[in-house]
């Protein structure tokens, strides 16, 4: 194969990247406020409760951590999969996917009741926890990424070892992602989570989230930096985005017919489809109309630049909502602990628990965001992940 | 009447109690009772300690057993209620009160950490700290919990608390711990004394003995005996989890 001719440049420093960097650490600063209040207070100050005990902070990570593992799909594609348009955009992808773990992890840790105690996570495992199982997962990822974003940059290398370091990423990130998805399919308490669909539904989810979030990023990027990026280009990232997103629709169809049809699930499946308020509204509304149904509308039927684009804004959007509905519906929707009994007298037995997000929780989550943004952002200014032009001429040059 | 709490005491001390002293910080002292994974390693493997409720026992207007472990184990004072949304506050032990809803017949129980023999909290726990002693006991080593909350997600009985304030006035015999998750622990120091849990102890001095205290995994407990002749029910038993606590008349 030939050698990569694509011109890597680090972003250059225009008053536009000095502004966005700038926005972002406040953001970033208000995080680190909120996280001191709420560990001098302890949780009391969040909406979060015995009943809600994983609350906005969570709908935050897990969305950023489901990302992080999509981001990574571009630079598959290119060195797994082999399609040489999508080469030129690897680096970054592999940098973003690192950049969106570490968001989303960071909110994960400063959520903990005893944050302090991080070093007991990395150093006292219980294997027979999923969530032990993903410290491992996320910490491989992270440095497995970083080997592969190092092989890539190597000016003369094999490209077989290229091939083989993005084919080791693209097998643990599937693993990853499987992780994240049974920390909610492997809760057998719960009606709303314990299905096995949990964990390929994620990795539909991870294919669509990070797609989108990728061709976000980016575009903002190259356009602070006045580098082009060509509408062909962008149209078949819509494509693509198109059809991951009818992939997480598929899955979320699968999932509800199959509770549909045990009785055991109907109820669970009227709150969350029929009479679940804002959760209910949340699914219909958001995720699958305007996160899954428009966006898909638009990059099949007037494929774009500005299609991709808002596509790719929807998805975000719906897939936040989708986030939200699985890990908060899931809470709220009561554990049936006395089944054929009604609850006279107890504590919140048999009704839906209310959540009310803080600002505090707001502000962790955005800060998390901002963080996953800020280093992706530092990332290209020192590295040279970012190609200087991906305008189709260019792009159709690589063949 | 026998007195059970007189006879399961004799089966605790039969046993071997075991007692151990922590250091929990420079200075401070403190008798602590199978707390931590390394003490818990002192509990009577040949032992499985459980509870039977007779719910046709229990009043409903009765609520000296979560009164007794909120003395017991320093949880549910009016102060540290004050500031925080009652869906925040601790609740070790409950009492519900249930209608059949085919026949409409009215029942009481209360409801505490089902002690389960496969408990879905010690599977999920990252670091361990949510762990059962030998004896069957359930309960969170406050030493390394993270607070992660993923043991609430999983128990299937709305058994466990975080502790989302500070706190002040804690019980020498049961230490807690802003930020980390508890619940309850059968009065695991209680035991390794030779004493029977708070709850039984007050449901006994008001006169209903609706909770029975005994070693499942002697056939000549009461406790063993009285679930031999009677039929009773665990919560969930779908589940197979095998909880130490089962109910009766319910």
């Amino acid at each position: 194969m030939a050698m990569d001719q694509t011109i890597y440049r680090e972003l250059k420093a225009t008053p536009g990247v000095w502004q966005l960097g700038v926005l972002l650490i406040a953001f970033i600063a208000a995080a680190g406020g909120a996280v001191l209040y709420m560990e001098h207070h302890g949780h009391a100050v969040t909406g979060m409760n015995n009943q809600i005990v994983w609350g906005l902070p969570h709908v935050f990570a897990i969305f950023l951590i489901v990302a992080a593992s999509g981001a990574l799909n571009i630079a598959s594609i290119a060195s797994v999969f082999g399609k040489a348009a999508y080469k030129p955009m690897a680096r970054f992808s592999s940098l973003l996917a690192i950049a969106l773990l570490a968001g989303g992890l960071a909110i994960v840790v400063l959520d903990l009741g005893r944050p302090d105690r991080l070093i007991i996570a990395m150093t006292t495992y219980n294997f027979s926890s999923i969530f032990a199982w993903n410290v491992l997962l996320y910490t491989g990822f992270m440095g497995i990424v970083a080997i592969y974003l190092v092989v890539q940059m190597f000016r003369r290398i094999d490209y077989r070892i290229v091939r083989s370091a993005g084919l080791v990423a693209f097998l643990w990130r599937l693993a990853l992602t499987t992780g994240t998805g049974s920390i909610f399919g492997w809760v057998v308490a719960r009606p709303g989570y314990d299905a096995a669909i949990m964990a390929p539904m994620f990795i539909a989810m991870s294919f669509s989230f990070g797609l989108a979030v990728f061709i976000l990023v980016t575009l903002v990027l190259f356009r602070l930096n006045d580098r082009p990026v060509g509408e062909e280009l962008l149209k078949r990232l819509g494509r693509l985005l198109g059809i991951f997103a009818a992939a997480v629709l598929y899955f979320v169809a699968v999932q509800h017919l199959t509770n549909l049809y045990a009785a055991e699930h109907i109820a669970v499946e009227r709150f969350l489809l029929l009479d679940g308020g804002v959760y209910t509204l949340l699914f219909w509304g958001v995720q699958v109309i305007l996160g899954g149904l428009v966006p898909i509308a638009l990059v099949f039927l007037n494929p774009s630049r500005s299609s991709t684009i808002l596509a790719s804004v929807l998805v975000v959007i719906g897939g936040f909502a989708q986030v939200y509905v699985i890990v908060v519906a899931g809470q709220a929707y009561p554990l049936e602990i006395f089944p054929g009994y009604e609850v006279l007298e107890g504590f919140h037995e048999g009704v839906v628990s209310p959540y009310t997000p803080s600002i505090w929780e707001l502000m962790l989550g955005l800060g998390g965001v901002a963080l996953a943004l800020f280093a992706a952002g530092l990332g290209a200014k020192v590295l040279r992940v970012l190609p200087t032009n991906l305008s189709d001429a260019n792009v159709a040059a690589k063949g | 009447m026998t007195n059970r709490a007189e006879m399961t005491r004799r089966d605790i001390l039969k046993s071997g109690a075991a007692v151990a002293t922590v250091t929990l910080a420079e200075g401070v002292t403190l008798m602590a009772f199978g707390g931590s994974a390394a003490e818990a390693a002192g509990a009577d493997a040949g032992k499985r300690w459980g509870l039977l409720i007779d719910a046709s026992k229990c009043a409903t207007d009765c609520n000296d057993c979560v009164t007794a472990c909120k003395v017991e184990n320093g949880w549910g004072s009016e102060a540290e209620n004050a500031h925080i949304d009652p869906e925040q506050a601790a609740q070790w032990i409950r009492k519900v009160t249930l209608k059949d809803k085919e026949t409409g017949r009215v029942t009481s129980a209360p409801v505490m950490c089902q002690h389960c023999e496969e408990p879905p909290c010690v599977d999920v726990c990252p670091t361990g700290a949510s762990m059962q002693r030998p004896d069957g006991i359930v309960l969170v080593d406050k030493h390394i919990c993270i607070g992660c909350r993923y043991c609430m997600m999983a128990c299937p009985y709305k058994a466990r608390s975080f502790v989302h304030e500070p706190l002040t006035d804690q019980k020498a015999n049961s230490p807690r711990g802003q930020g980390t998750v508890e619940s309850c622990n059968l009065c695991a120091p209680r035991i390794d004394t030779g004493r029977i849990p708070a709850c039984v102890d007050a449901c006994e001095k008001a006169g209903h003995s609706a909770i029975l205290f005994g070693d499942l995994k002697d056939p000549d407990s009461p406790i063993s005996k009285a679930l031999k002749t009677y039929p009773s029910v665990a919560l969930r038993d779908d589940l197979g989890l095998n909880p130490g606590v089962r109910y009766t008349n319910l």
